[in-house]
């Protein structure tokens, strides 16, 4: 899902950039006054955790991989805003450090794996949670879930921006239909992933999980 | 911050190197969807070189010179200690700089 260099025309990547940046700069104000102290070292931990996780890739049919996006896993343990945040620090740190993901694309995989797989995966995550908050294991299961939407979702990101800003000739409609087709397959690694993951966390430390509802307190936020 | 976090922080990192120095020995080698996607329909050769890829740990350290499982090791190791310190740092400075401060008390 690391877009490289070369894929997207430069004003394309370009205007992304800019549209990340100033998601980016309003989730540093959001997360300046939600964020609590012991919640800091919490989404460092998210971050480097993200990170390792995007380092196995799993097979998926003959010949293709997937590996976690990790948007709203990162989301539901630390909130949305701090979300983006971890994914564009883990982008980041990818694309400067390990030649993973072009250093002219980072703004639109921002928008990809931060703006829809963390902040729009965790709207779905809050949605999905009203109908699952009773049953055993609800939070992990609308994260799950949640996750596994996240990434045809990601994908269709991309296809947008190719069909603004493509430099190859490919249709987008099959372009489309091939992104949506494997990213449904990979979506479902995301979705089993971040509900073990989630799971995890709520077996051993819940009150740690932001995206529990009843632990969230008066921290009040702008997103949902 | 009270111990028991601590202990949790800690036992997510054993994790997390876990991730990046064991499991990830095992990752498939075939493209992810996107590149597979790319090569399906005419379009991966339109990938620039990347900019950095002479860095020493470019491409999860192929350029280190040593065995597979080393450099994989070595890149999972430092991957992880470069994204903690940077997440940590990032979101220390967020809460302290008073970005977004309000009247309401932070730690509620």
């Amino acid at each position: 899902m690391h877009i490289p260099d070369g894929f997207i025309n430069g004003t394309t990547s370009a205007a992304a950039g800019v549209v990340a940046a100033g998601g980016v700069g309003a989730a540093l104000r959001q997360t300046g006054r939600y964020l609590n102290e012991r919640q800091v070292p919490l989404a460092g931990l998210v971050a480097a955790f993200v990170f390792a996780a995007q380092m196995f890739n799993f097979p998926v049919l003959g010949g293709m991989s997937g590996h976690l996006l990790g948007g709203v896993l990162a989301a539901v343990l630390v909130g949305p805003w701090a979300g983006l945040l971890i994914i564009t620090v883990v982008l980041l740190v990818q694309a400067v450090l390990f030649a993973d993901g072009g250093l002219s694309a980072l703004g639109l995989s921002t928008i990809n794996m931060g703006f829809i797989g963390a902040m729009l995966g965790y709207l779905i995550y809050r949605v999905v949670l009203r109908v699952t908050s009773r049953a055993t294991n609800g939070v992990a299961v609308a994260a799950g879930f949640a996750a596994f939407l996240s990434v045809p979702l990601a994908a269709m990101g991309f296809v947008v921006q190719f069909a603004i800003g493509g430099v190859a000739a490919s249709s987008t409609g099959t372009v489309l239909t091939a992104m949506l087709g494997t990213h449904l397959l990979i979506g479902v690694g995301e979705g089993i992933l971040t509900a073990l993951v989630i799971g995890a966390v709520m077996a051993s430390r819940p009150d740690l999980v932001y995206g529990v509802p009843r632990y969230q307190g008066n921290r009040t936020e702008a997103l949902v | 911050m009270d111990r028991r976090t601590w202990y949790f922080v800690i036992a997510g990192l054993i994790v997390a190197l876990l991730f990046a120095v064991v499991v990830s020995q095992f990752a498939s080698d075939d493209p992810d969807g996107l590149e597979y996607v790319a090569e399906q329909q005419g379009f991966l050769d339109t990938a620039e070189d990347h900019s950095l890829g002479d860095a020493p740990l470019a491409d999860y350290g192929g350029n280190l010179g040593g065995s597979d499982r080393m450099n994989t090791a070595i890149a999972g190791i430092a991957g992880v200690a470069v994204t903690l310190a940077a997440g940590w740092g990032l979101f220390w400075l967020a809460r302290r700089s008073g970005l977004g401060a309000t009247s309401e008390p932070k730690d509620g």
